[in-house]
């Protein structure tokens, strides 16, 4: 009997516990909903790549501006393609998510699709901002039918980043002025490559074929059809655009010269090669900067220096910030998505990673237009990306960019493992046709 | 279960009517002890079930579900289109091309792991100096993770720098792309598979062998029967139930190899398993399909259709054993 009792009032007390724990819980939901600005808040921003995206200051002056907000990152040292798969399945799921999310350029169109599972920033008073934006970085982080999905953090910009020392060793020129002069167009560069391969049997002129690509088609994409893979209405067009056929073939002439040094780009064998320095060049968004420094270290510091690109301008990469509605304090985390976005933190970002501001107030700015990066023989890049920044033709991207992308890339990379060109080109037609279905 | 337990209650009323005038009292509680012997051994088996219905059923289920529509991410709607899936991938050239390669690998992988193996306990069987440390040595590998053996080998494996390829330069051979040509790549992927099993096939294979009678082995080498001889004639025959147990794990391991091909290469687009897909294994495609193409109805046909593989392979196994076993 008292055995029966005690199991009873343990049966009570468990009930009413979970009870208590129930609404304290839904009370936790409803009141960080509530009115009270100053009310404790944790924010969880999650961010992709190496270097991440060099908040950790920014984090500080905003943590000391609102007290009772508590930032955490997760993601630094992550993958755009893991973090991408991981962001999908969150986002689908409605859980899971950082508070503020980072979104791609290259991805952020495949979010256009699901924008009903993200705040419309332009809610939280961000159409106000659209002025502040380069008009092609806003459009892109703005839906179809005109929801603001995402706020622009950096934009890619283009130059050639190149070793000095090999470029010497190969009687070529060093100065950074003359060097831009050296190729007018990218035919001209694959010319000054081949001049570089006669002189240097060891290392190669180009570190890979699909970052050559890359920015080849970005280019040749801007100044031509103005999309990549899929037009404007979301249609595959592998097959029919001139300017893919145009880049893919520019890059199997590359490939043909032996200017590769084949390396799969963001592979430890390409890490490696920064460090060994087995490769003269490499196409160079602003945020490759960062990436060059981090992996070939303090031993190549001074090596570096940044070039004009051939052709006219380019863009590859750049971010966004977007709040999924899975947060719970969708208020708090657009506040400091604005704040992290603003011209000022744009700025700070670009003195520590080097990361391109994608706003013309902090493009405009001295200190990114005087800025100089000792890493690269003290190269004046905020002048040299500033530059080609804001007279960029945008890129349209399509949906599956990402995939069909990777099909190309792969084709690419069988040439470079000695594939013909033309059988890798079918390749690519019939792999991105099927990557992009 | 309960059956010699449950006449018990009633019995016990029947021996005791002085109890009845606490009958309303005790009605309640004997109820309990009845439902508790009813009800009870469900409770105690409860949770695996519970787990696995979480899992493993409602997964099963929604894979067949969504196998059957076209969902995606991407789409806001989901839309029925019955067997169109798995009618794509019967056409489907990478998927074709991706149970090729597995199961290239497994067979490259699996008969000379298992020959290794048989070949390793043999020797260990027999009275040699630091038994124990070698027999402790060989199951090592099991331990490590398989991301880690897959980052060691494809360093050993790497195109400019690998110790592989500094070997074969050592005796005159052009250092290979291992990732570029096919059937190097298979190759080394296969010895990322051996080296972390056959030291677990060696020490099944060891405790089989120690349970065969020594008295045969006696017995043959009165009659002059060489080391070799008793191996083949004596130890292969013993081991076979063994051997088929062997074969099915290797079986459903290889069928779904995943992490070593993947971490094979690194840096982007690892999950296309090569250039051409020279190493992309089934399971690969299927994350490929969902995760970099989105096609979440179409990987869970994929999925299905890697389903029914296995279990044809296991059915294929389990037919070889049965005629193996009335073979004896």
């Amino acid at each position: 009997m008292s055995v029966t009792s005690r199991r009873r009032r343990f049966a009570a007390i468990a009930i009413a516990s979970v009870a208590v724990l129930a609404t304290t819980a839904c009370g936790d939901d409803s009141s960080t909903e509530s009115a009270d600005p100053n009310a404790p808040v944790t924010l969880i921003v999650d961010v992709f790549g190496d270097q991440g995206f060099g908040y950790e200051g920014l984090y500080e002056q905003y943590k000391k501006d609102h007290p009772n907000v508590t930032i955490q990152e997760r993601g630094k040292g992550l993958g755009l393609g893991d973090y991408n798969t991981r962001l999908t399945q969150q986002i689908t799921a409605g859980s899971g998510a950082g508070d503020i999310v980072a979104l791609e350029e290259g991805t952020i169109v495949q979010f256009y699709a699901q924008a009903d599972k993200f705040v419309n920033l332009a809610d939280e008073g961000a159409g106000d901002l659209k002025a502040n934006y380069l008009p092609w970085k806003w459009e892109q982080g703005t839906t179809p039918d005109g929801k603001v999905l995402g706020l622009g953090t950096d934009v890619g910009s283009m130059a050639i980043c190149y070793r000095t020392d090999l470029f010497k060793a190969a009687n070529l020129p060093t100065d950074r002025e003359e060097v831009g002069a050296l190729w007018p167009t990218w035919d001209a560069f694959i010319e000054q490559g081949v001049k570089f391969a006669a002189a240097d049997q060891k290392n190669k002129f180009v570190d890979s074929a699909t970052n050559f690509y890359n920015v080849v088609l970005s280019q040749t994409a801007g100044g031509g059809t103005g999309y990549t893979y899929y037009d404007k209405s979301n249609k595959l067009v592998l097959e029919t655009n001139p300017d893919i056929q145009t880049a893919f073939n520019l890059t199997t002439k590359m490939i043909s010269a032996k200017l590769s040094n084949n390396l799969q780009s963001f592979s430890n064998e390409w890490n490696a090669g920064f460090k060994n320095g087995t490769f003269a060049t490499i196409a160079c968004p602003a945020w490759m900067t960062g990436v060059i420094k981090g992996q070939a270290g303090d031993a190549a510091a001074g090596k570096w220096d940044v070039a004009k690109a051939p052709g006219n301008g380019g863009n590859w990469g750049g971010a966004f910030l977007a709040v999924p509605k899975s947060s719970k304090h969708q208020k708090a985390a657009a506040d400091l998505a604005k704040y992290l976005t603003s011209a000022q933190s744009q700025i700070e970002v670009f003195k520590k990673l080097g990361n391109l501001p994608s706003q013309p107030a902090a493009l405009n700015d001295p200190a990114v237009t005087s800025a100089t990066n000792e890493y690269f023989s003290n190269a004046p890049i905020g002048k040299i990306f500033a530059a080609g920044a804001t007279e960029l033709k945008p890129v349209y991207l399509g949906p599956k960019n990402q995939a069909v992308r990777t099909a190309v890339e792969n084709a690419l990379r069988a040439v470079e493992q000695g594939q013909a060109a033309d059988a890798a080109w079918k390749d690519a037609l019939k792999n991105g046709a099927a990557a992009g279905k | 279960m309960s059956l010699d337990l449950d006449p018990a209650p009633p019995a016990g009323r029947h021996s005791h009517p002085a109890d009845d005038e606490r009958g309303p009292r005790r009605a309640p509680r004997r109820s309990l002890t009845r439902l508790d012997l009813k009800v009870s051994p469900y409770l105690y088996i409860l949770p695996f079930f519970v787990i696995f219905a979480i899992f493993s059923a409602y997964p099963i289920g929604y894979t067949v579900w969504i196998a059957l529509t076209d969902r995606s991410p991407m789409n806001a709607t989901i839309s029925f289109v019955g067997l169109d899936n798995f009618v794509e991938i019967g056409q489907d050239p990478q998927f074709w091309n991706a149970v090729v390669n597995t199961f290239g690998m497994f067979a490259m992988s699996t008969v000379p792991q298992l020959l290794i193996a048989l070949l390793l306990a043999n020797a260990l069987n027999r009275r040699i100096k630091g038994q124990t440390f070698f027999r402790m040595a060989i199951a090592m590998p099991i331990i490590t993770s398989t991301a880690v053996v897959a980052l060691i080998f494809s360093m050993i494996y790497a195109r400019e720098f690998g110790l592989a390829n500094w070997l074969l330069d050592l005796v005159g051979i052009d250092p290979i792309d291992w990732r570029a040509n096919r059937y190097a790549s298979w190759f080394a992927i296969s010895t990322m598979v051996d080296w972390r099993w056959v030291g677990y096939n060696a020490l099944i294979y060891l405790a089989a062998m120690q349970s065969i009678n020594k008295d045969i082995y006696e017995a043959a080498a009165l009659d002059g029967a060489s080391k070799t001889r008793q191996f083949w004639s004596i130890t292969i025959p013993q081991l076979r139930p063994t051997i088929i147990f062997t074969l099915i794990i290797s079986t459903i391991g290889g069928l779904q190899l995943f992490t070593e091909p993947l971490l094979f290469t690194s840096g982007s687009g690892g999950i296309s398993g090569g250039s051409q897909g020279q190493f992309q294994t089934i399971t690969m495609y299927l994350l490929d399909v969902m995760n970099t193409r989105f096609r979440w109805g179409y990987a869970g046909a994929v999925a299905l259709v890697l389903f029914v593989l296995i279990a044809a392979m296991s059915a294929i196994n389990y037919l070889l054993a049965r005629r193996i076993s009335s073979d004896k």
